[in-house]
């Protein structure tokens, strides 16, 4: 069954402080994981692989840098849930 | 009818001993070639300087000096090492053998030697073999080496790994025991992940190529998928590292120092970690001052934190070695006696 949108987000945000120390309030939808919250591409594999834990979904690594956006990896496991 | 053998033995680490190489590049040097700065190499890898071998200081120059300090603090000469088996990917000939070139160099060009191609791997692979080849009675004594020159198989102008990779060298010899103190290896490859790190073209481009060279076709500088690399070095090599725990039959706070392959500061911190290494292992960070020297890197680690802490003289050890293939070996061993 598909993750709704509102728990993979708010998911998301805890994985984000847990491993790169950015306050879970700061992380929403529109934000860039680079450029607005300074995650960088190593701490993002971090996020991923916690990512693939919490929600059960594969996120493989060519995957990985189409992740711009908290939404596009919102999206993403999203529709991989489904 | 039946065959005579030895009966199974154990071996040891008999002593370390390493190389650097004379001239240490700080980030200063590297980053302006790379549109970098120092702050950024430090914060994605630890690194905050590296040494480059000079042209005087070549693999087998390297190796052999590490070689000499190792039996010197093994109270033995090269005329008591029957085997040698040199890990590098930076030997600049396809044959003969690196380690040939080493064993003439040191004054025994009898003893059995050989090179091993396993990358970053190389050393822990070195260490599994020359064990078990004590253990059967083959060999007496061992000396294994991992050895690179990386920077002549680095591009200073690519911005994924101009800052990552240098020089040295590291050896072990490896000899009988009374008690078991190198544990059982746990190895293994993912080729499936070949492509993860590479050095291409292949020479025989060239040839195929005649009338193009280096500038037309490149050098076979080392290229790697940073990303691909750090999530299999993390999370499979941790898994690595808790089986050659269990092969040891011991726990983690058993432990008195954590030896990776110094790869990058965040995979080591991230690997322990996972593994839940506790405080009270020494975690061997020899990367922040040394770089990436892949083969060399196990041994030059072992040999600072001996240094640095000599109480761990005796004590156990985790080794994991992982890289380009993608191939790991992990074990663990008792670090060798104070000299």
């Amino acid at each position: 069954m598909a993750l709704a949108q509102a728990d993979v987000l708010a998911g998301l945000k805890e994985i984000v402080e847990e491993v790169a120390g950015i306050p879970a309030a700061t992380v929403e939808m529109d934000k860039n994981f680079t450029d607005d919250l300074d995650v960088d591409s190593l701490s993002m594999v971090e996020v991923v692989v916690a990512a693939e834990e919490r929600f059960g979904v594969k996120i493989p690594d060519d995957s990985v840098t189409d992740l711009v956006t908290v939404g596009d990896a919102v999206n993403f496991i999203v529709n991989a849930s489904k | 009818m039946s065959i005579k053998v030895a009966p199974v033995g154990n071996s040891r680490i008999l002593s370390v001993g390493s190389y650097r190489p004379k001239r240490l590049v700080p980030n200063s040097e590297i980053v302006d070639r790379i549109d970098s700065t120092d702050e950024w190499i430090q914060q994605r890898t630890g690194i905050e300087s590296r040494r480059f071998a000079g042209d005087d200081e070549t693999v087998i120059s390297m190796a052999k000096a590490a070689c000499e300090i190792a039996l010197k603090r093994a109270k033995l000469t090269i005329a008591d090492i029957d085997t040698v088996i040199l890990s590098t990917i930076s030997y600049p000939f396809q044959a003969p053998s690196a380690a040939t070139e080493l064993i003439n160099e040191l004054g025994n060009p009898k003893a059995a030697a050989f090179d091993i191609s396993a990358a970053c791997a190389g050393f822990c692979y070195g260490v599994g073999m020359g064990s078990d080849l004590v253990r059967s009675g083959t060999s007496k004594n061992v000396l294994v080496i991992g050895v690179e020159k990386l920077s002549d198989y680095t591009d200073p102008d690519d911005r994924a790994t101009a800052f990552i990779f240098a020089d040295g060298a590291g050896a072990v010899v490896i000899g009988q025991s009374d008690e078991p103190r190198i544990a059982q290896t746990i190895w293994g490859s993912d080729a499936d992940s070949r492509d993860a790190i590479t050095l291409t073209p292949s020479f025989l481009d060239y040839k195929k190529n005649p009338t193009k060279g280096v500038a037309d076709l490149g050098w076979p500088n080392i290229s790697q998928q940073g990303q691909t690399v750090f999530r299999w070095a993390v999370y499979q090599m941790s898994k690595a590292g808790i089986k050659a725990l269990e092969a040891a039959g011991i726990t983690v706070d058993e432990l008195g120092a954590f030896i990776p392959h110094q790869a990058n500061i965040r995979i080591i911190e991230t690997m322990a970690k996972e593994m839940k290494i506790p405080d009270s292992v020494l975690i061997a960070d020899d990367i922040r001052t040394n770089g990436n020297t892949s083969a060399a890197s196990i041994p030059l680690a072992m040999d600072r934190i001996l240094e640095e802490h000599p109480e761990l003289h005796g004590k156990l050890a985790l080794l994991i070695g992982y890289g380009a293939g993608l191939v790991y070996a992990a074990q663990v061993v008792e670090l060798p006696p104070r000299p």
